[in-house]
């Protein structure tokens, strides 16, 4: 016989539970931080359409680079290791040909799964609190069975991490000299979270080593198992690495545009510089 | 000091929370209470218990409405006011906070047990396996599990759609899989079943179970995100599935 839902045990229905902690607390600031920064980074894109200036700060003998567009592929750009490779876009900015790899690498994390699971389709919004749906099949359908393919976003944003550094490298440059700046500064630990991040990637972590069953039975299982045990140390705190590095990416971002905006006033060198 | 335990009384057809009053000593647990109660005001009252340490999970239950073993749960950690005591609302309520969890076991007679490779030359002369402790820490954390099924009772899946036991293990069954998974000298291959039978695919990695773990496996990131990858691996990989075609490695 089949077994009913209902039990006088148990309240039922959406957002019913004995619980009496805050568990609306872990959805709430996930609706809030992530939509705060899915508004914001959709801004953030749609400005690049007005041109280089308002995302790529080359004045005053430095060289900020928005992170949204790292690395600047087109012409709109006049520096950088990659600018000008598409030539011709005016119409869309800069942004769409980069930003989706590492969002994608974001939307499909089995971390924000968690998270945005819980908050945006409340499947279950805490634990132990009833849902609103009547039928449940997650990952095993479409669409929620694409998130299968993670790991092709892994693959594509393991590519930024160098372009970050490199544009951090660049930041610590001012008028051809070194310089330690409060946005390189904010450029560095921006490269350095998002590192983390993606070295955390569970995907990552089974590519790595975790597929294999033996890490003693030959040379290569051995350096994979040191891999595997680094990727391991990243991703043991890969949700706080995911926070702090999406806060950290909009503050850099928010940085350099008020940097654009309000001139180096705001952007004091703390060491060296001509 | 004097606490109220807010019990639930009955079966699945007719059953009421009702109010108990203990006076709470020094270490006292949740089961401590509840044994005070069925010898002085209620001997009727249902509750199964075996070790009262934390090792056999009997004595699962959901206190103030989050799943806990009531052995290993302190009178003194939990906020003032009344204590509700349920029973775990995944398995067919029996009477008052016995429930009937022989689904699970049923779950694990079919998945294929260990099935030992052959011994190498050395292997067969001492009797036994060759092991490196880096190749069975993995399995050795599953291996922790008392079976309380405290995260059975948690995982959403199968909490809210009762109707998903027909095609979801859940994650007691995860890590069991993925133990003898990734065990160095197993042999089976269940990565067919991980897909098709067990359901991981309906696992969408909301880690309640990882979260009331009285255990402290880490059951979705070192368990089921692995079974996921691996099954990924084999049907969801276009890359890997070519690599295969033409290799005929895995």
């Amino acid at each position: 016989m089949a077994e009913t839902r209902s039990s006088p045990a148990h309240p039922r229905g959406f957002f019913q539970t004995f619980r009496k902690d805050a568990w609306w607390s872990y959805p709430l600031f996930t609706v809030i931080v992530l939509g705060a920064f899915g508004v914001y980074s959709l801004w953030a894109a749609y400005t690049g359409i007005a041109g280089a200036e308002a995302f790529h700060y080359l004045d005053h003998g430095r060289d900020y680079l928005s992170p949204f567009y790292s690395p600047c592929i087109t012409d709109a750009c006049a520096e950088g290791p990659l600018a000008g490779t598409i030539t011709g876009v005016t119409v869309v900015t800069p942004a769409l040909f980069v930003m989706w790899m590492p969002l994608g690498l974001r939307a499909t994390c089995y971390y924000y799964r968690k998270a945005y699971y819980r908050a945006f389709f409340a499947s279950p919004v805490a634990c132990s609190v009833d849902e609103p749906r009547k039928k449940y099949s997650g990952e095993a359908a479409f669409p929620f069975v694409l998130q299968n393919l993670h790991r092709y976003f892994l693959y594509l944003a393991l590519l930024f991490p160098p372009f970050l550094l490199y544009d951090a490298w660049l930041a610590f440059q001012v008028n051809g000299s070194f310089a330690v700046t409060a946005v390189a500064l904010v450029m560095l630990a921006n490269a350095l979270l998002l590192t983390g991040f993606t070295f955390g990637c569970h995907a990552l972590r089974h590519w790595v080593g975790g597929r294999l069953n033996c890490f003693s039975c030959s040379n290569v299982a051995k350096g994979r198992y040191g891999l595997w045990r680094g990727v391991t140390w990243f991703n043991k705190h890969h949700g706080k690495w995911a926070w702090v590095s999406l806060v950290w990416v909009g503050l850099t971002d928010a940085y350099i545009r008020a940097v654009i905006h309000f001139g180096p006033s705001i952007d004091p060198i703390l060491f060296g510089g001509a | 000091m004097k606490r109220t335990l807010t019990i639930f009384r009955g079966t699945k057809e007719n059953g009421r929370y009702e109010d108990y009053e203990v006076e709470q000593q020094e270490g006292m647990v949740v089961l401590d209470a509840i044994h005070r109660i069925q010898a002085e005001q209620a001997t009727d009252l249902a509750c199964r218990w075996n070790c009262k340490a934390g090792k056999c999970g009997s004595c699962s239950a959901e206190i103030n409405g989050k799943a806990k073993l009531t052995c290993m749960t302190r009178m003194d950690t939990l906020p003032d006011g009344p204590i509700r005591v349920g029973p775990v609302k995944t398995f067919p309520l029996q009477k008052d906070l016995v429930t009937d969890v022989s689904w699970n076991y049923r779950v694990k007679k079919r998945i294929t047990p260990f099935t030992p490779k052959t011994y190498t030359p050395e292997e067969a002369k001492k009797g036994e396996f060759n092991m490196k402790q880096e190749d069975i820490d993995r399995v050795q954390e599953f291996r922790k599990c008392i079976e309380c099924f405290l995260c059975q009772n948690v995982c959403h899946v199968l909490r809210d759609f009762p109707e998903n036991k027909e095609v979801f293990d859940g994650p007691r069954y995860m890590i069991r899989l993925a133990e003898l998974e990734m065990h160095p000298k197993d042999d089976a291959d269940r990565i067919p079943y991980v897909k098709e039978t067990s359901g991981v695919g309906h696992c969408n990695i909301t880690r309640c179970c990882t979260e009331v773990c009285p255990e402290n496996i880490v059951i979705t990131d070192n368990g089921i995100i692995p079974l996921k990858e691996r099954m990924s691996d084999r049907y969801y990989d276009p890359l890997r599935m070519i690599w295969r075609k033409l290799t005929g490695k895995s």
